[in-house]
């Protein structure tokens, strides 16, 4: 099964502000797709748009082939999204925040798969100490650990490699290229140089007036 | 019919609609304003148990009935706004909440100078009173609301809710406190349920409430156009617009 | 890291199980985190109830310790006292989740916003609502509120007070996006409390004058259905503008 989300002619207008116009994107499976542009030109926004949260935008979005208000159930249970916030409760351990998010998915997981992503995302160790005792980077190393909990084609992440070292950075890398590989399809922002050897395009925003240059 | 509802929901389109419109409205208001403050406050007869201090009513009655109107208005509009996205009805909406808190204020106003020769006090939790109050509040609620978001769209959706919410409460916060005041304080004379009035002294009530209603629209179409203007500044027909009038 | 083959059938598996549960480890999940929270960070849930004792302990002093003018007015102190105190621990209900991001996530789970906002409602109601009521009557006995009417207190507080967090959550869904949202909650949400407090208050008074209490917390009781059935929604809307605009 490959996954598809098109987006045609989106547009969209913040306090009467273009942000970008008629935009078409579509997204597949085996591929990344790389959202680029200054601050503030509307990258945060149109991850948020594609990640089925905000709603207040022109065009039409489609998932597997079917409009996406349509599809909206299948289409968030398919989802994985990262924000700028990592969503992890200081005061709950990251076993805690992980178990609070296999339920969040209707999955009533089992401790061990919460600590073999855990370990995965480098956090062996620290599995039972509040996440507000973390430092940002070990934090976002939690919500990265979800990647690897909870499995869904189509990741979303905004600004992933935050506060993260190198070698997370490398692992993440290897992360998302097994992930495209197996037919997942990942939309991102970043203004790290990424290395992977997958296919990969780009879509850049706020050149021209609020256009898109492919 | 359908393209006439749709032109007039652009703004573009309700601002043409507007200019041509509320001149009529303001002359309504004026002339029917006018001509029952005339009558009421100088030919209507004086009430036998209240004398001339009755002749209140004409201001109360009328201010606190627009108060009421007013919220459901914008309650309906913020339901235009949210499920038909239709901006238009948010502006309208941005345009009507002060003159609705204005109204109320002028019915506490007037009720509160109407208390000094009826309960010689200038304040009675009167259940009426007490509504208006609350209404009041309310108000002061969605404007404080949608001037706390940085961004517009969001400020609007905002109050828009909280109108919603209102307006389904209000019903209930006016039963409640008429259950309220009749446990309390038996009413043993209200002001404003009254028995039959005689004609000549509703006629002008009659009068002073269409000429309401019309300042009401004629103040709504104005600062709504207003809005238009200020929103859609970076258009290119309001740029014309304000081309021409140099 | 995980061997690709392992997840070669991840785009159908993960989706298909998910569809399969229902919702209800997802509501319980919720539930059951909050209220994690609240042991962790226990003044969370107590510093209303030191808030509620603290006004109450105000007004003798502010007033006068005279028993009979005490028991006069002590059904609708303890009524106002309570309310404020439930508003006071309302402003953090979402505004911590908008923060660390994790209504973000609420937001995105395929379940239904109205039923996950609910859920963390009823915590509130839980945490702050109940004890309030529980704590009433004692109070209660310092303002010598007269015998007979200590059960509907606590009944009638019960019973407010869900309807209280259910309104309340408006607001604070609504306030959860702005930095400063405390008075403007507060001016928001207590023009909306008030049928609540008549009734309320008006219960604690018809027991205590012996007239039919049913009444007031069958009234009560219709306010809280009501508040279910309208509020979930009006919260899940008011998450989404705090959110995304």
């Amino acid at each position: 099964m490959s996954l598809r989300l098109q987006a045609r002619k989106l547009a969209c207008e913040r306090d009467d502000r273009w942000l970008f116009r008629d935009l078409d994107l579509e997204i597949r499976g085996g591929e990344i797709l790389r959202v680029e542009g200054p601050n503030g030109s509307g990258k945060t926004t149109l991850l948020k748009i594609l990640s089925g949260q905000l709603m207040d935008y022109q065009g039409t979005l489609f998932w597997q082939d079917m409009p996406l208000r349509h599809a909206r159930q299948d289409f968030l249970a398919s989802l994985l999204y990262l924000g700028h916030a990592p969503g992890i409760k200081a005061a709950l351990t990251p076993l805690e925040n992980l178990a609070w998010y296999q339920a969040l998915a209707g999955v009533d997981g089992a401790e061990a798969q919460r600590m073999s992503a855990l370990e995965a995302a480098g956090l062996r160790g620290f599995e039972d100490l509040p996440a507000g005792q973390l430092s940002a980077g070990q934090q976002r190393r939690v919500a990265l650990a979800r990647l690897e909990l909870t499995p869904r084609p189509l990741w979303v992440l905004d600004e992933p490699f935050t506060a993260i070292d190198r070698e997370g950075v490398a692992d993440l890398e290897v992360r998302l290229a097994a992930h495209v590989r197996n037919g997942g399809g990942v939309v991102l922002t970043t203004h790290q140089a990424l290395e992977v050897s997958v296919p990969m395009r780009r879509v850049r925003l706020g050149e021209g007036d609020g256009h898109v240059v492919p | 019919m359908w393209a006439f509802i749709h032109k007039l929901g652009s703004p573009k389109g309700f601002y043409a609609f507007s200019v041509r419109l509320s001149p009529w409205f303001w002359v309504a208001a004026t002339t029917l304003i006018g001509g029952g403050l005339v009558w009421g406050l100088a030919f209507a007869p004086a009430d036998y148990q209240q004398g001339d201090s009755f002749r209140i009513i004409y201001v109360h009655v009328p201010a606190a009935f627009l108060a009421q109107s007013i919220f459901v208005v914008m309650a309906l509009a913020g339901l235009v706004f949210m499920v038909w996205r239709i901006k238009l009805a948010d502006m309208a909406a941005t345009a009507m909440a002060p003159l609705g808190a204005g109204m109320t204020f002028v019915a506490l106003l007037s009720g509160a100078v109407w208390g000094v020769p009826t309960w010689g006090t200038w304040w009675q939790w009167d259940a009426r009173l007490t509504s208006m109050l609350l209404l009041f509040f309310l108000y002061i609620g969605v404007i404080a609301l949608r001037s706390a978001f940085d961004g517009r769209d969001s400020g609007s959706r905002a109050a828009s809710v909280l109108t919603m919410v209102g307006v389904i409460n209000i019903p209930i916060i006016k039963y409640s406190v008429e259950w309220w005041y009749t446990l309390h304080q038996p009413a043993t004379f209200s002001v404003t349920s009254r028995p039959a009035m005689p004609t000549e002294m509703w006629l002008p009530l009659l009068i002073m409430v269409l000429g309401f209603y019309s300042f009401f629209i004629a103040v709504t179409l104005t600062r709504t156009r207003n809005e238009i203007l200020r929103r859609e500044s970076a258009k290119r027909w309001v740029r014309d617009l304000v081309g021409e009038g140099n | 890291m995980s061997c690709p083959e392992a997840r070669s059938d991840v785009v159908g598996r993960g989706r298909k199980r998910e569809r399969d549960t229902g919702i209800g480890i997802a509501l319980y999940a919720t539930m059951r985190r909050d209220l994690l929270l609240l042991l962790r960070r226990p003044s969370t849930a107590l510093n209303p109830l030191a808030f509620f004792a603290l006004v109450i302990t105000l007004f003798p002093i502010g007033i006068s310790p005279d028993p009979a003018l005490l028991s006069a007015i002590a059904p609708g102190l303890l009524w106002v006292a309570a309310l404020l105190a439930a508003l006071l621990s309302l402003d953090g209900l979402f505004r911590n989740d908008v923060e660390d991001g994790t209504l973000e996530q609420l937001l995105l789970s395929s379940r239904p916003l109205p039923m996950l906002a609910l859920a963390k409602v009823a915590v509130h109601w839980l945490s702050t609502g109940l004890p309030l009521a529980l704590m009433a009557p004692v109070l209660g006995v310092m303002l010598s509120l007269p015998l007979g009417s200590y059960g509907v207190l606590a009944l009638s507080l019960a019973l407010g007070s869900a309807t209280l967090s259910l309104i309340g959550a408006i607001g604070a869904a609504l306030t959860a996006g702005l930095p400063r949202g405390g008075v403007l909650l507060s001016l928001l949400v207590l023009p909306l409390y008030v049928p609540v407090l008549i009734f309320g208050a008006g219960a604690v008074q018809a027991a205590i004058a012996g007239t039919g209490v049913a009444a007031h917390l069958a009234l009560l009781g219709a306010l809280l259905a009501v508040a279910l059935v309208f509020a979930p929604w009006a919260i899940a809307a008011s998450l989404r503008i705090s959110l995304n605009g």
